[in-house]
């Protein structure tokens, strides 16, 4: 290799630093220089690229009417969906419960992407183990995986719960969970009476939410049985279903003190994903108690925030326990309305002063924005009850939700939701897209352009194609930090789910009027 | 007593923890370094233990995540129910150009969505409908990978028949991907089964594939780029000082890069690979197929930067040897710069590392260069070979460690007091509550690149400012003095 041929196609001759001694650029503006942008360039002959010009004509098509009648047409295909699986919903309930680890018996990647994917929306750490199951195991079932990890895991880690989940892989073979752990038990991997709970989590069933009801579920199964007594501990249960919202759960406990009522929150998660950093690591951080979820069973009746996130449990407490169940939706103002007047008739104990006059705070400031929000068009997606609470906020404001994506939707909540569109004014123009994915919102957004898009981050791909502006509310928030760590619900998280979405819009109006000497004639100060 | 000897002792403690059969199988993935050993002495690419918390990803992760998805101009459909797609999606920041959605599919979740009668009933129907589907949303797509997921391979679906009648219909390549989790211990078999499905399913047509730049002839400077997937546009300063020592690199494999440019691979007179692990195998593939020779190299730090312009300039002749060396004295007031300014903040700070395939052992001398020490280091996938090769980076007295454990991790930190622990998302948080300096060496913590000597001012940047942070400071309270 030493002759040196004609080649018809240099290279950038560039070899000098890209950046003066000192100035340090990293990818945000590195990749901006000339020595970058030429090293595209010259790299784009050997990528067997499309023209620009065929690129362009492609990219335009997806805009189209046509475009989307076929994009709509697909059966087999999802494209960005916006749904997850099982499992996470299952390790996620399970960390809201004092010392108890989360365990996924199946292969152990599984595992690996549910740590990261709640550690990035949280960053917190998010420990959970798994049967680290391969091939040998496709063959001759679980078992001995199960015997040997829940033996180690008790010993390592020291729970004083192993809350286990299956993946697919477990569920294809048809490992059987409950004579699983009963071997475990008697062959002393660990004591007899230590509380294995467990949940069939196939992720080609349902979504999070799925596993988050299965999961929570089997937990109270496991921890309430032969605890019924004749008489209630006085109680109310609230379980807030799969709400990333670590600031709800801190904003539920507050009123219910303001109220003077006691009670039990199944899976109160707030600390496991929002620990104080005082220099020591913290393996578990759940905040039920075993004993107060065992005592759970007594309780006057129990709330669940997330009708369509926790049908099952909601049903089992009812069959099972006899104890009455509310569905309450405490978002907006309305809704929390709704949920402080039941509180309120269930104990007989008065609204408190202090939450009259945030309400009244929270009117107001709403009241004083109000004219932003008026009419503007919405496209939203995410799971059924988070949609539903926002659904509800935004035709309190006057608001019109345009377009509906829920991709782990079912037909009881598409009716239900369809009904409260109907009865107001601003909903007549929305459309539910149950079960279709951001690719099809992509279709809709450029079809039928919206003013403000909410959802979680993977919508920055539509803010960015579709230029409409994103207000990220739901699960996961990966690009912005610490949303997770405030209340949506309630009077104070009605006022922050109005200030985040004002606020774009106002951002947005800014950044339309910002040219100078062309559109910044609007450019105001006084908004 | 020596530092050998007291961190073997501190193994034996941190193994005490265990049942007793856990820890004589994790024993034997934890040892300490000595000097001049040709080895680190540690098992690898084991099977992890059953429930003990372990980092390591699937075949799945190692497949789609790692080797395959970067190719941007190609859909990666993640074969099965819908969660492994949707963990991976937009998670490994692979750069690329291209517009999304219309010639390139980077940052896409593409899935076939499993639902309980496919798993019943099976799926390669669906596939195929699903491949149909694409051609008519994506037209510009240049051809689609199938990564299979768990239940796949265990209710026995035809992939390979369906991508065989689907590249036929399409009249572009369709290649399956059998990386089903449960595959292989790790991520680790997941990067040889895509780089095999390149050796079976895409090279052998690869004269058929390849369309060439206009007025292209083959040079005796031409190499590939393997094994650089991009994370935060790493593998673009290290194909910029490819070029500026006059070697021109035809591929980019598969960080940025297209189809077409795996399969302009067969072209190159060399291929330059960065991450041994999960890409030797194509290499030793294309040096028996086609007489490719390959050569490892390491772009971290100035010493290694250096160091492999050299290696990689002596194969060719004296004018590339003539320009490696410009490239490097032209770069080094700029190292200078960045030594002097960050050196004295760093000098002497410990460092304790465990990453995936290749940094345990490439990124340790660009610690030296800036007067660090690694104190400890290990693979979450590595196998023999790796550990051999990182003999030559580490120093007496160094703990390594495979497939380290939730556990042990956090036990060598509280006993070593590293002043940064370098290692993943999952890791990140544990120790930021023990109040110890974390940088993530998977991604580079949503900042780079890392690679090449812009990469490396922006290491020392990164490193000072885990380090130095003062909110650190801020942990104590004040009451409690």
């Amino acid at each position: 290799m030493t002759e040196n041929t004609e080649n018809n196609v240099n290279a950038p001759v560039a070899s000098e630093p890209a950046s003066e001694p000192g100035v340090i650029q990293d990818h945000f503006d590195l990749f901006q220089t000339d020595t970058y942008q030429d090293l595209f360039e010259y790299k784009r002959q050997f990528e067997g690229a499309h023209s620009p010009e065929e690129v362009s004509r492609i990219a335009e098509w997806t805009k189209s009417w046509d475009y989307r009648e076929k994009n709509f047409s697909r059966e087999a295909l999802t494209v960005n969906p916006a749904k997850a699986c099982q499992p996470l919903g299952s390790l996620f309930v399970a960390a809201g419960f004092e010392g108890t680890l989360p365990y996924s018996h199946g292969s152990q990647g599984c595992v690996a992407y549910f740590r990261t994917h709640l550690t990035r929306n949280f960053k917190e750490p998010f420990q959970a183990v798994s049967s680290s199951m391969t091939e040998d195991a496709a063959v001759f079932g679980g078992l001995k995986n199960m015997v040997d990890g829940l033996a180690n895991s008790y010993q390592l880690y020291k729970p004083k719960m192993i809350a286990l989940c299956t993946t697919c892989m477990a569920e294809v073979i048809g490992d059987d969970l409950g004579s699983f752990i009963q071997t475990s038990k008697n062959e002393g991997s660990i004591p007899q009476d230590f509380p294995v709970p467990y949940a069939h989590t196939p992720s080609f069933v349902g979504s999070h939410i799925t596993g988050y009801d299965n999961m929570l579920k089997g937990i109270l199964e496991c921890l309430t049985e032969g605890k019924k007594t004749e008489t209630t501990n006085g109680k109310y249960n609230f379980n807030l279903g799969f709400d990333p919202y670590i600031g709800n759960i801190r904003e539920l406990k507050r009123i219910l003190k303001l109220f003077g009522i006691d009670y039990t929150v199944l899976s109160d998660n707030a600390d496991a994903f929002d620990s104080p950093n005082t220099g020591e690591f913290k393996m578990y951080n759940g905040l039920t108690t075993l004993e107060e979820a065992g005592d759970s069973i007594n309780s006057e009746g129990t709330f669940f925030f997330q009708k369509y996130t926790t049908p099952k449990t909601q049903d089992y407490i009812e069959k099972e326990w006899g104890q009455s169940t509310y569905n309450v939706r405490p978002f907006g103002i309305r809704g929390t309305d709704e949920f402080l007047t039941k509180l309120s008739e269930l104990t007989g104990k008065p609204v408190p002063q202090e939450l009259i006059e945030e309400r009244g705070r929270a009117v107001d400031a709403i009241n004083d924005s109000q004219a932003w929000i008026h009419g503007k068009r919405i496209a939203l997606y995410g799971d059924p009850d988070h949609v539903f609470g926002l659904v509800n906020f935004l035709l309190e404001l006057g608001a019109e939700p345009v377009h509906i994506v829920v991709t782990n939707s079912n037909p009881e909540f598409e009716e239900e939701l369809q009904a409260v569109l109907d009865a107001s004014p601003y909903g007549k123009g929305a459309t539910i897209w149950g079960k279709k994915d951001l690719w099809h919102l992509r279709s809709l957004i450029f079809t039928e352009p919206v003013d403000l898009l909410i959802g979680n981050s993977y919508g920055k791909y539509l803010w960015r194609d579709t230029h409409t502006p994103l207000v990220r509310i739901g699960y996961p928030i990966f690009d912005r930090h610490h949303m997770h760590r405030y209340e949506t619900m309630g009077y104070r998280g009605t006022l922050n789910l109005h200030n985040w979405i004002v606020n774009t819009i106002l951002d947005e109006l800014d950044r339309q009027t910002i040219i100078p000497a062309k559109t910044d004639i609007s450019f105001d100060l006084i908004r | 007593m020596s530092t050998v000897e007291k961190n073997k002792k501190l193994i034996e403690e941190v193994l005490e923890a265990y049942p007793e059969k856990a820890a004589k199988r994790r024993s034997k993935h934890l040892d300490v370094y000595e000097e001049n050993n040709s080895d680190c002495g540690v098992k690898s690419n084991k099977k992890s233990v059953p429930g003990v918390m372990t980092t390591r990803g699937c075949a799945y992760a190692g497949a789609k995540g790692v080797v395959w998805g970067p190719v941007k101009d190609m859909i990666h459909i993640s074969h099965g129910p819908v969660g492994c797609g949707y963990y991976s999606w937009s998670g490994r920041r692979n750069y690329y150009i291209g517009t999304t959605g219309v010639d390139t599919f980077g940052t896409m979740q593409f899935t076939s969505d499993f639902q309980e009668r496919d798993i019943v009933f099976g799926g390669d129907k669906k596939l195929a409908k699903l491949i149909d589907e694409l051609e008519i949303l994506f037209p510009l797509s240049q051809g689609t990978t199938i990564e299979s997921e768990c239940p796949i391979g265990l209710i026995g679906d035809d992939i390979e028949a369906v991508a065989r009648k689907k590249a036929t219909d399409t009249g572009k390549p369709v290649v399956p991907v059998r990386c089903e989790g449960f595959r292989g211990v790790s991520q680790s078999l997941g990067h040889h089964i895509a780089n095999d499905t390149v050796r079976d399913w895409v090279l052998p047509k690869a004269d058929e594939y390849r369309k060439t730049p206009e007025g292209y002839e083959p040079g005796p400077y031409d190499v590939n780029i393997i094994g650089d997937y991009n994370i935060g546009g790493d593998a673009w300063p290290s194909r910029r000082l490819l070029e500026a020592i006059g070697l021109r690199v035809i591929s980019q494999f598969s960080g940025d890069g297209t189809f077409n440019e795996v399969v302009m691979t067969p072209l190159a007179k060399m291929n330059l690979i960065h991450c041994y692990r999960s890409m030797n195998y194509i290499c030793r593939h294309m040096e028996e197929k086609y007489g490719i020779p390959w050569l490892e190299y390491n772009f971290f730090g100035p010493t290694q930067i250096a160091k492999s312009l050299r290696k990689i300039a002596a194969q060719f002749d004296e004018t590339i040897q003539e320009k490696a060396e410009q490239v490097i004295a032209e770069h080094q007031a700029q190292m200078d710069e960045v030594v002097a300014k960050y050196g004295p903040r760093l000098e002497g700070k410990k460092v304790m590392m465990m990453v995936g395939g290749l940094r345990p052992r490439h990124v340790i001398p660009a610690f030296e260069d800036l007067g660090m020490n690694v104190i400890g280091t290990g693979y979450e996938f590595g196998h023999g070979d790796d550990y051999k090769r990182t003999a030559d980076y580490v120093k007496d007295g160094t703990v390594i460690y495979d497939d380290v454990s939730g556990h042990e991790f956090e036990e060598f930190a509280k006993k070593l007091n590293p002043d940064l622990i370098a290692a993943g998302i999952k890791e990140k948080y544990v120790f930021q509550k023990m109040a110890l300096p974390f940088r993530q060496m998977h991604s580079w913590d949503y900042s780079g690149p890392y690679h090449g000597y812009e990469g490396f001012a922006v290491f020392a940047r990164d490193m000072d400012l885990a380090i130095n942070n003062p909110t650190w400071d801020l942990i104590n309270n004040p009451w409690d003095k």
